[in-house]
């Protein structure tokens, strides 16, 4: 516990110490070169310490150490914390969160490295972009489904104020763009979250479920007593609770699932971004400085993708079940638009602006492919390149970034159609930004490549249509990209403005790349170095689901059989009077009166 | 003779009454104390600052609110002085959040300068009398004590808007504050008669009673005559709540006043307002037990009155269209037929009895309930909603923060419309949404204080309460706006300031009633309340944008003098708690839960 807690809180500590630390710039809030240097420094040790706690923890340490072959909850505790409404302060990982914190610690790391380039306010920088580290961590370790929320908005006012300061000459507008399409979807997120609540009966869930949840630690003994002693209804913030009561008993009814699926939804998908909540992200990424695209791309837009697999299937699979075709195909749409979108682009971070969402389509397409063709194993494989997806592009959207962030601070603009022939000027830089932008594209033997294919392969059992347009959305991605590359690299000598300055990329510059270009190479070469974390893990969630599919499609059938029942009933009462009819007819009092029976039956029909 | 002896026994009941309840008046007492104090010392000596005198009296007065009392248990209801008050936990919440207002105020009052020494008599015994009133609506349990009390906290209030002489605004708000509260509290008056006249006692539980019996059997004219009665209170309460559309004095009044009058209008006067509100709605809305006595329960279990109300056929009062019309069943009545055997069994029936009848009672009230919960909900609505929007387009700092107060009492008011509809059918539920209320309240008394506090230094800084004078006072006060943005987003209710937990309480609850009750009202509220919040994002953010973002206005750059060690301290006081609270928040929670947990029943 005491673990889990420092790498969440350690990043908020730091910035507290940072906090104390000396300041010194001039009238315009520029940092004195050495000063800067120590609060970067500071920073980035901070950042690498949450980095190697985060290691130590899960895979050097003894009893935290985490176990591949498990499924559930790892390292899991629960603390009460307000009683008043059951709120617990529970964490703990499992595969899915797993790779997402070891992707957030990382990129994290890589983007002080980047922030250099940070000149002004450097110390309201650093305190800022620690305090969002924390909310990012805290959202993926959270169990807690209040104390999930907490983390969710915790990252949204650090996020505003690095936009909103060292952004770009819109920042303002960009950040409260972000600003505000995130507390909407947040806002309908938290009535879900509330309606979800109140619905909730512990009561009603298997003992030995809630004892095996205890026993993970997952859930405090004192609820579980609690809910022994207690006659009313006990009520649950727990989101592995949560997920066993919707899964396991029918506390949730499915229009309640229904609505709460989709407002869920709407909160996650604003995050991802999917169309047609994505219109912020251009915008923010555009006007962020370097790191914080890096840290938007890389971690943020996952944030959205780990709620749907995490929050939206386990706790209302029926909204998910029914509205499947929702998911997939905002996804699909946002893939063809992102990548069509990206076509059309001039600025350099735009184009790569559009690609993450058109990236992040596939994340969509993968969660929502749920088939229980082959025991479900296509849509295990939809999940599994859905989240192999966000890694990847976790890795090479921040990559992208970086690279144009590092011609950026050179020559201080991003129109692709002045730039052109850095080949020559910047030999290393243009090798690591080629290599990225592969794995951007998704070229075999990079961290792009897998993701795409397992997702695009998952979609055929779905539905073969909106499968032929994912395929033939890799054309797209290839042609944007490699035009962005031949305008900016290949070519003639640079020409444009700001030639002058063009120097070859510093130690520190290269050392970034070179880590994310190797990963992204390391990814695509050994794919089952990430899988085998999730594999468990996953194929466990999407058994259970397929469980209560099965149960749920048989209640369904059910509830049709005894309409059909009491149609043939009614049937049979209609035939019963065509044969007293029959009978009056064979008995023949009278054709008249038979036929003025059919001409009423006539007037009638 | 015999005429005499009953004389003298009353005069000794009213002697021992009056005893107990001198003792559990206290706080009230050292306010009328401090005051008398405030103005012979002045008669005596010029030379003594009279904000010791106060700030003593203030922290006596918070001593004897006793809100450890909360912490040892069960607080039970009691009424005070033949009924007119009433003492539970929810009258020493209230108090301990009023006193403890009161201590800060002062404090912040001595830092920022106004008053100043000559002034100091006046103003305190303006804000003690005001404070003192404040302290009446919070445990009024009576209607004639609940006018005197919005009168005894409006007077001074009128004043103090007007505190600074000769400053022309200034003397408008306060003129406009005066004819629109005489006219409100006229309003009230009318209400209040037309509802004593028609139950014929102004004693809330007992009136309570009166109505159950009333409106069973009530015609058409008698439901108006009611309906008008409650929405004629509502104008009074509305208007100490500066709900939509009584709102029009805000803006005007807290442009015109200071700072520090702004502080203690928007804190202390929307508590007690809210928890007037709070007792009147559950004082109509239902029957408390102690109200049946024994006794009584056996008289109408003679005469059958009760299962005459029962049985009756009635009419929901809501002159909607869809009024449902209800049955109730006349078997609960049955139960009333024990007969008395055996001492013991005796005893269990009365209290069986007591809750059959109760129930009864309360289900006739029903439609009072629902009233109050649509006419709350209906007003809580507009009153968010139009606080929100209106803010938009305000450049004075201070109008600015009038409109956000307006659309937070909107949010408070949320948290009754549940309780009403919750009310009866899940006691527990309906304290929760009380409860609910409480932290609200608690939250917002040190994030307004806060506000107005930095406002007030941040005028005898700059001379200036326009946004734009504020643009860049990051770079010359960082400590202030750091802490200012803060309190900022913590009344939009962004985690994990402590904002969010009061909105998220009250949301809470409307989420409760809605999965309880079903009332496709609270859904509406839940979403308002929602839509609201990101709405109200906008105009907060621009001012932290100004403060924080733009380069300081050459033109309206009006000194960089630090700001002093004393203030600032002061303010980090204010804003811890709103950053830290979540750590702690079962704190609040629990002190609400205690201040509510005998206020049903």
């Amino acid at each position: 516990m005491l673990l889990i807690s420092l790498i969440v809180f350690l990043p908020t500590l730091g910035a507290l110490a940072i906090a104390f630390m000396p300041s010194k710039k001039d009238e315009n809030g520029v940092n004195e070169k050495e000063n800067q240097n120590m609060l970067l420094g500071a920073t980035l040790a901070i950042s690498i310490a949450t980095f190697l706690v985060t290691l130590m923890t899960f895979l050097f340490a003894g009893d935290t150490a985490f176990d591949t072959e498990l499924a559930s909850m790892q390292s899991a505790f629960s603390v009460e914390w307000i009683p008043s409404f059951d709120i617990a302060y529970a964490m703990g990982v499992d595969g899915i969160s797993f790779p997402l914190i070891l992707l957030t610690t990382g990129i994290s790391i890589l983007a002080i490295l980047a922030s250099w380039s940070i000149k002004k306010h450097v110390k309201a920088y650093c305190i800022l972009f620690l305090l969002l580290e924390t909310g990012m961590i805290g959202v993926f370790l959270a169990l807690d489904f209040f104390l999930f929320y907490v983390f969710w908005e915790v990252m949204l006012l650090p996020m505003y104020f690095l936009i909103g300061i060292w952004g770009g000459p819109r920042r303002e507008y960009a950040a409260i763009k972000f600003f505000l399409y995130t507390l909407l979807g947040s806002v309908l997120m938290l009535i879900a979250i509330l309606m979800i609540y109140f619905n909730s009966d512990l009561t009603l869930l298997d003992p030995a479920i809630l004892a095996e949840l205890a026993s993970q630690n997952v859930i405090s003994a004192d609820v579980v007593s609690t809910v022994a002693e207690s006659t009313s209804a006990v009520h649950t913030f727990n989101l592995v609770a949560l997920a066993e009561l919707a899964q396991h008993t029918d506390s949730f009814s499915t229009e309640l699932q229904w609505w709460c699926f989709l407002l869920l939804f709407i909160g996650f998908i604003v995050k991802v971004p999917s169309i047609p909540v994505h219109t912020w992200l251009p915008d923010a990424h555009v006007e962020a400085p370097t790191p914080i695209s890096m840290i938007l791309a890389g971690v943020l837009l996952k944030m959205g993708g780990y709620g749907i697999i995490r929050i939206c299937y386990p706790i209302c699979p029926a909204g998910g079940f029914e509205l499947s075709y929702l998911v997939v195909g905002l996804g699909v749409a946002s893939m063809v638009y992102g990548a069509f979108a990206a076509l059309a682009q001039t600025d350099f971070k735009r184009v790569v602006a559009y690609s993450s969402v058109s990236h992040m389509g596939y994340v969509m397409v993968g969660f929502g492919v749920w088939t229980l063709v082959g025991n479900g194993d296509y849509w295990k494989m939809g999940i599994t390149g859905a989240m192999y997806q966000m890694i990847g592009h976790g890795i090479s959207s921040a990559g992208m970034f970086f690279m144009v962030g590092i011609i950026y601070d050179r020559v201080h603009h991003r129109n692709l159609n002045e730039f052109g022939g850095l080949y020559g000027q910047m030999p290393k830089y243009t090798a690591l930004a080629m290599g990225l932008f592969f794995a951007g594209l998704g070229l075999p033997g990079l961290c792009g490549f897998i993701g795409e294919v397992l997702v695009v392969l998952s979609v055929w059992r779905f539905s073969p249509l909106l499968a032929i347009i994912s395929a033939s959305v890799v054309i797209f991605t290839a042609g944007y990209i490699l035009w962005t590359l031949q305008r900016v690299y290949l070519g003639p000598e640079y020409k444009g403005p700001h030639a002058e300055e063009i120097k070859p990329v510093n130690n520190r510059e290269f050392a970034t790349g070179a880590i994310l270009l190797s990963l992204a190479i390391f990814f695509g070469v050994f794919p089952n170095s990430l899988i085998q974390y999730m594999d468990k893990t996953v194929g466990q969630q999407v058994t259970s689901l397929n469980e209560w599919r099965v149960g749920y499609e048989d209640a369904l059938a059910h509830a049709e059989e005894a309409d059909e029942d009491v149609e043939t009933d009614e049937q049979e009462g209609d035939a019963a009077e065509e044969d007293a009819d029959h009978e009056v007819e064979a008995h023949g009092e009278g054709e008249s009166a038979s036929n003025a029976e059919l001409s009423e039956v006539a007037l009638v029909n | 003779m015999e005429l005499t002896t009953d004389f003298y026994q009353l005069i000794d009941a009213l002697k021992a009454d009056s005893a107990n309840s001198l003792k559990l008046f206290l706080p009230e007492i050292t306010l009328c104390v401090s005051i008398v104090l405030f103005l012979a010392v002045r008669l005596i000596t010029n030379k003594l600052d009279l904000f010791w005198v106060a700030l003593a009296g203030a922290v006596v007065g918070l001593i004897f609110s006793n809100p450890l009392q909360l912490c040892g248990g069960d607080v039970q209801s009691e009424e005070l002085f033949t009924g007119l008050l009433v003492h539970d936990g929810l009258t020493i919440a209230i108090r301990t959040v009023l006193m403890l207002f009161l201590v800060l105020f002062l404090v912040f009052t001595k830092i920022s300068g106004v008053p100043d020494r000559d002034d100091g008599a006046d103003v305190y015994s303006l804000v003690f009398g005001s404070t003192l009133g404040m302290c009446l609506m919070a445990s009024a349990n009576h209607l004639l004590i609940v006018f005197l009390a919005i009168e005894m906290a409006g007077v001074p209030s009128y004043v103090l808007a007007g505190l600074i002489k000769g400053r022309k605004r200034g003397s408008e708000a306060a003129l406009k504050y005066a004819i629109y509260g005489a006219g409100a509290a006229g309003v009230m008056l009318y209400g209040i008669s037309l509802l004593v006249g028609l139950t014929g006692t102004a004693h809330l539980p007992t009136m309570a009673l009166s109505l159950a019996e009333v409106i069973p059997a009530a015609g058409l004219g008698e439901q108006a005559v009611l309906c008008l009665a409650a929405v004629m209170i509502s104008v009074g309460v509305a208007f100490k709540l500066s709900a939509v559309p009584f709102h029009f004095w805000a803006p005007d009044v807290f442009h015109g006043a200071c700072a520090e009058v702004n502080a203690f209008l928007s804190v202390a006067s929307k508590a007690a307002a809210l928890a007037l509100l709070l007792r009147l709605a559950v004082g109509l809305g239902s029957v408390p037990l102690h109200e049946i006595g024994p006794t009584r329960a056996f008289e109408s279990h003679q005469e059958t009155s009760l299962s005459d109300v029962t049985s009756t056929q009635w009419v929901l009062l809501e002159d909607d269209s869809d009024a449902v019309e209800a049955v109730v069943d006349g078997d609960s009545s049955t139960v009333l037929h024990v007969e008395p055997q055996e001492p013991g069994a005796e005893e269990i029936t009365v209290v069986d009895v007591r809750h059959e009848i109760k129930q009864a009672y309360d289900e006739a009230l029903t439609p009072v309930r629902n009233f109050i919960g649509l006419l709350v909900a209906f007003f809580a609505v507009i009153t968010a909603t139009f606080g929100n929007l209106a803010a938009y387009g305000q450049k004075n700092i201070k109008r600015l923060l009038a409109y956000s107060t307006i659309a937070h009492a909107g949010y408070m008011m949320m948290a009754i419309s549940p309780l009403m509809m919750m009310l009866s059918t899940d006691n527990a539920a309906a304290e929760e949404a009380a409860s609910a209320l409480i932290q609200y309240i608690v939250v917002y008394l040190f994030l307004n204080l806060g506000a107005f506090a930095i406002i007030a230094f941040l005028r005898n800084y700059v001379g200036s309460e326009e946004i734009e004078d504020y643009s860049g006072m990051i770079k010359s006060r960082p400590v202030l706006v750091i802490c200012l943005a803060l309190i900022f987003f913590s009344l939009v209710g962004l985690p994990p300031l402590s904002g969010f937990l009061g909105k998220f309480a009250i949301f809470a609850s409307l989420a409760d009633g809605y999965s309880t009750a079903g009332s496709s009202a609270l859904l509406i509220l839940l979403l308002a309340g929602g839509i609201n919040t990101a709405i109200s994002l906008f105009y907060y953010l621009r001012v932290i944008k100004t403060m924080v973002m733009r380069e300081p206005n050459e033109e309206h750059h009006l000194g960089d003098r630090p700001v002093g060690r004393i203030e600032m301290a002061y303010v980090i006081l204010v804003t811890v708690p709103t950053v830290f609270l979540i750590v702690c928040w079962q704190w609040v929670a629990g002190f609400a839960d205690e201040a509510v947990k005998n206020f049903i029943s």
